[in-house]
């Protein structure tokens, strides 16, 4: 990607127009830097700036103060052209301490801007960020010689600016924040409307603490406005997306609203049975906020009960959800195969995180696609729907809704923390744009003159859905091998395996109502196809726009979103290809299961670091499988 | 004017034959289980009206194929995971009457975890629990509640493993109502079985259950003529704790240290402890009867402890009520949007 900052001024605070930045506010775990860059990025949202965002945070809630282990990252990639990745170089850093320039200062682009909090650079702040005792600081010896480097006093500055506060030293340390924040609404000229309002609400209730905080903010800007350090202020113009209506949304929320909106439209109250696990408790924490909107969250003693308690609840006529990460998915393993058997509605979410184990519970892999469709005991298929961006969840779990009720099978939705956590605009829909779901609750006897016949199927292989509650029709189901049709306990060797065979099929056959892949970009017969599926989506779409800009007409993208089953044509696109690459965050998961069903050599390249792709990764692989033999 | 009112006409009284289904049962001859299936379908008839809003839930072992004989509703499930699988229906749907049943594996062992949080959260589920001390669907293996020393299959040497005391587990954890009876005695398992219908939350009953091919006659010192008086013990509400042929014997309390007591050379019926099933210190004590730490105590049937409390679906149900009348349920279109949109034309 080109660089859009300038660092060397001819005179003093000229502004420049420049089409995309990125920011990457790095600092203490306790710094406040998740909200810092949040509030910079719904401002930038709010200003009609295209965005994507890329929270990176420890493990550990309070990793000691100043250590590396300790900080605690949030990037944000703004502007006014299309943008679908967080960045891979950021243009400028925002460092409140030692250990935050050492950790995050390699991907600083060279000539990039550096604002650090020269409090965070004495000896003792040094020693815990890893520097050899009675070392000079990298702000005094020629480390930041290739950059622009802002060195400000935060700390002292917020201090003064508070000293007539009636907050505490600690408090007025929590300041600081905001006084970055002012900074930089400064430099890239924005508003501090939309924060002073969102403090208001906030700390309305604490008038101390919100006058400390806009008195903060307010000096950080002027700090900008009065000092004459900073050279250069930067515009960004509002970007050109498609005109509509425009929200900022993390993956998690627009997971969490893609179910409420699929349980409105399909006529049914969400139970949401869950326990908290990394980077899935968000969705859990949305939507225990709709009580008012009916829906029952039942935060279970462990993964299993989680699950069990779903599962109970569709079977009682809800839309039975648990949302998980790895970890907690395989726990849910064996009650998964029961809702499998049992043929009821489920909506499994699986969060992936770095595994495995408890593995990197932060970081985001895409390494439980094998196991999402292969991790159960016995013949139990599933359908498998995968979200490709923040704002992708929300029609992708929508689908998975959608295909759960309407053909009675537990539907496994996967997303990661990459997606999850990170946030993008989003051209909302409205209700009347969302497709219908059909639930249908059977009330009579579907077997006339004859007892009720829980497993009998229509053309697609459905069983009926009923109530219990429902009079005439009381049955038992159960994970016991049933007779076809009649749901009996039977151990008959020819009939489970036809039952295994009508499960099966049952699940293949929503390949008939699952779109056609078409590549996402570039010609659907060509050199080179780019095959991902879910978080990659990004970094893909992006090597592809300055790939065909570049003139490389012959390579296309295609992105799959239904990992099980597959979109019928896929064998057929991917035979159009000389070439399939398939870019994933695991060890070729897809990979695999590409060259076993169609029997093509597909190239596999993976990274399994805990982070998403670069784009210029990507890039550079796809040229070199371009230009192979 | 002259008004009519037609009184609505009473429901018709289901019978047993109402809740048996037309599947075969499949336990061993003799087994326990028979009793307590046919002590369920004859009592339930005087619980409800509506048969379809009646749930069973069981998990795995020889028990949990209890709702394949039941015609209500019923789900056989994985397991140990009964409990939480009924949670999730009651709390589904708070005016389905469900039951769970389960044995002292499914429901101690791999499926202690949602028991224990099962009893705190006190849905109101009726929870039969079929204590054999054995693992029979598996072939003999010893359970956690075999007592220690057991020999079994997978135990040739004896278990060495101190096994759970089930009242104790359950007082421990909030439990609202704990009673014990027995497979052989159907009248008093029959009365125990409407004092759990009529509790409002999880009621636990512990039923001792025979294993006749397992673990045969575990618990026919407390069900057989020759033995029952001395080491059964019969609990009544406000009535004093006697045993022993002819009513001998008597439990008195010294301080919170039960003594038994001969009321035929002495002792007086007016200073035994009087039975109280709201007190749970009173309760824990019962419980350790089966310990047998100092004294050999007999053992007490009936009801040891009950007390309501609120039904966790119940505060669901009151939570949402209050969020709905409160602010409202949110449109949708205004969940899509969120609060701070911008408009690209």
């Amino acid at each position: 990607m080109e660089s859009t900052l300038e660092t060397k001024a001819s005179r003093p605070t000229e502004t420049r127009e420049v089409d995309s930045i990125v920011i990457r506010f790095s600092g203490d775990s306790g710094d406040g830097m998740q909200l810092t860059g949040m509030q910079f990025t719904d401002t930038a949202a709010l200003l009609g700036q295209d965005l994507s965002t890329f929270p990176e945070f420890p493990a550990e809630i309070r990793a000691p103060a100043g250590t590396i282990a300790g900080v605690s990252g949030f990037q944000v990639h703004f502007g006014s052209k299309e943008i679908f990745t967080p960045g891979d170089q950021y243009d400028v850093l925002v460092a409140m301490n030692s250990a935050a320039l050492k950790n995050d200062l390699h991907r600083l682009k060279r000539g990039g801007v550096i604002i650090v909090n020269i409090a965070g650079f004495d000896s003792k702040n040094l020693k815990l960020a890893g520097y050899p005792e009675g070392s000079v600081s990298p702000l005094e010896d020629n480390t930041l010689d290739e950059y622009t480097v802002y060195k400000i006093d935060v700390t002292k500055h917020t201090k003064e600016a508070l000293k007539d506060s009636a907050l505490g030293m600690k408090e007025i340390e929590r300041c600081k924040n905001m006084f970055v924040l002012g900074v930089l609404f400064w430099m890239f000229d924005k508003s501090m409307e939309f924060t002073l309002k969102f403090l208001d609400e906030k700390f309305g209730k604490k008038p101390d603490i919100l006058s400390g905080n806009i008195t903060a903010l307010k000096s950080g800007w002027n700090y900008g406005d009065n000092t004459e350090i900073f050279t250069i202020r930067y515009k960004t113009a509002a970007a050109k997306l498609p005109a509509g209506i425009y929200r900022n949304i993390a993956g998690n929320q627009s997971t969490a609203i893609g179910i409420i909106a699929a349980a409105e439209k399909a006529g049914l109250p969400v139970f949401l049975g869950s326990y908290p696990i990394t980077p899935a408790s968000d969705i859990l924490h949305e939507l225990s906020k709709y009580k008012a909107n009916g829906v029952k969250t039942f935060q279970a003693e462990d993964e299993i009960a989680a699950i069990c308690t779903a599962i109970g609840a569709s079977y009682a006529g809800l839309l039975g959800v648990t949302t998980t990460s790895g970890p907690g998915l395989a726990l849910k393993s064996e009650a998964m195969s029961l809702a499998m058997i049992l043929e009821i509605p489920l909506l499994i979410i699986d969060v992936q995180r770095g595994g495995p184990s408890t593995g990197l519970p932060t970081k985001t892999e895409q390494s439980d696609l094998l196991f999402a469709l292969h991790g159960r005991h016995g013949e139990s298929p599933l359908p498998i729907i995968a979200a490709s961006t923040p704002a992708d969840c929300f029609d992708a779990v929508y689908e998975a809704v959608t295909i759960s009720i309407e053909h009675m099978v537990p539907v496994i939705f996967l997303s990661d923390g990459y997606i999850a956590n990170g946030s993008e605009p989003w051209r909302f829909p409205t209700e009347d744009m969302l497709k219908p779901i059909n639930t249908m609750f059977l009330t009579e006897n579907n077997n006339p003159g004859g007892k009720f016949l829980p497993y009998k199927r229509d053309n697609r292989g459905v069983r009926p859905w009923v109530k219990p509650g429902t009079k005439g029709l009381e049955h038992r189901i159960g994970g016991l091998e049933k007779q076809n049709e009649t749901g009996n306990v039977s151990y008959d060797s020819a009939n489970h395996e036809l039952m295994i065979k009508l499960r099966a099929e049952k699940v293949a056959k929503i390949a008939d109502r699952i779109p056609l892949l078409k590549t996402d970009s570039g010609p659907e017969k060509g050199k080179v196809l780019v095959l991902g599926w879910g978080s990659t989506y990004g970094a893909i779409k992006t090597v592809m726009n300055e790939l065909h800009a570049e003139g490389y007409a012959d390579v296309s993208h295609a992105h799959l979103r239904h990992m099980n089953p597959f979109p019928k044509n896929l064998g057929e696109l991917l035979h159009g290809f000389d070439k399939i690459l398939i870019p994933e965050m695991n060890c070729g998961q897809l990979l695999q299961l590409i060259r076993a069903k169609y029997l093509i050599p597909a190239i596999g390249y993976s990274k399994v670091q805990g982070l998403p792709f670069d784009t210029d990764e990507i890039k550079t692989k796809v040229l070199e499988v371009y230009n192979s033999k | 004017m002259e008004t009519t009112t037609l009184e609505p006409t009473a429901p018709v009284k289901l019978t047993a034959k109402d809740f048996t289904s037309d599947q075969e049962v499949k336990w061993c001859p003799g087994c326990g289980d028979y009793s307590i299936l046919k002590q369920v379908q004859t009592v339930l008839p005087d619980f409800v009206t509506e048969k379809e809003k009646v749930v069973f839930i069981s998990g795995i072992g020889c028990s949990s194929r209890f709702p394949y004989y039941m015609s209500t509703y019923g789900m056989h499930s994985i397991h140990g995971r009964a409990t939480a699988i009924a949670s999730g229906v009651k709390a589904a749907n708070p005016d389905l009457t469900v039951w769970v049943v389960g044995g002292d594996g499914d429901l101690l062992s791999i499926g202690g975890n949602h028991f224990i949080h099962m009893l705190r959260r006190n849905p109101n589920i009726k929870l039969m629990l079929f204590n054999n001390q054995i693992y029979g669907l598996t072939k003999g293996q010893y359970s956690p509640t075999s007592p220690k020393g057991t020999v079994a299959k997978s135990t040739p040497y004896g278990s060495v493993d101190e096994p759970f005391n089930p009242a104790e587990l359950a007082l421990g954890a909030k439990a609202g109502f704990f009673a014990r009876t027995l497979d052989r005695d159907p009248k008093h398992m029959q009365a125990m079985l409407a004092r759990a219908n009529a509790h409002k939350g999880t009621a636990l009953i512990e039923i001792y259950q025979n294993c006749p091919v397992f673990n045969d006659a575990a618990f026919f010192i407390f069900t057989e003529k020759e033995t029952k008086k001395e080491e059964a013990l019969f609990l009544e509400q406000g009535k004093p704790l006697v045993f022993g042929a002819g009513d001998s014997k008597g439990i008195k309390l010294d301080g919170f240290k039960p003594v038994i007591v001969d009321l035929t050379t002495g002792a007086s019926k007016d200073d035994l402890w009087i039975h109280d099933e709201t007190d749970k210190t009173k309760a824990f004590l019962l419980a350790g009867f089966a310990d047998n730490l100092e004294t050999h105590f007999p053992r007490p049937f009936g009801v040891y402890y009950r007390s309501e409390r609120a039904c966790i679906e119940d505060d669901m149900a009151a939570q949402i009520d209050a969020a709905k009348a409160k602010r409202g349920k949110t449109a949708l279109n205004k969940i899509l949007s969120g609060d701070k949109t911008w408009t690209i034309v």
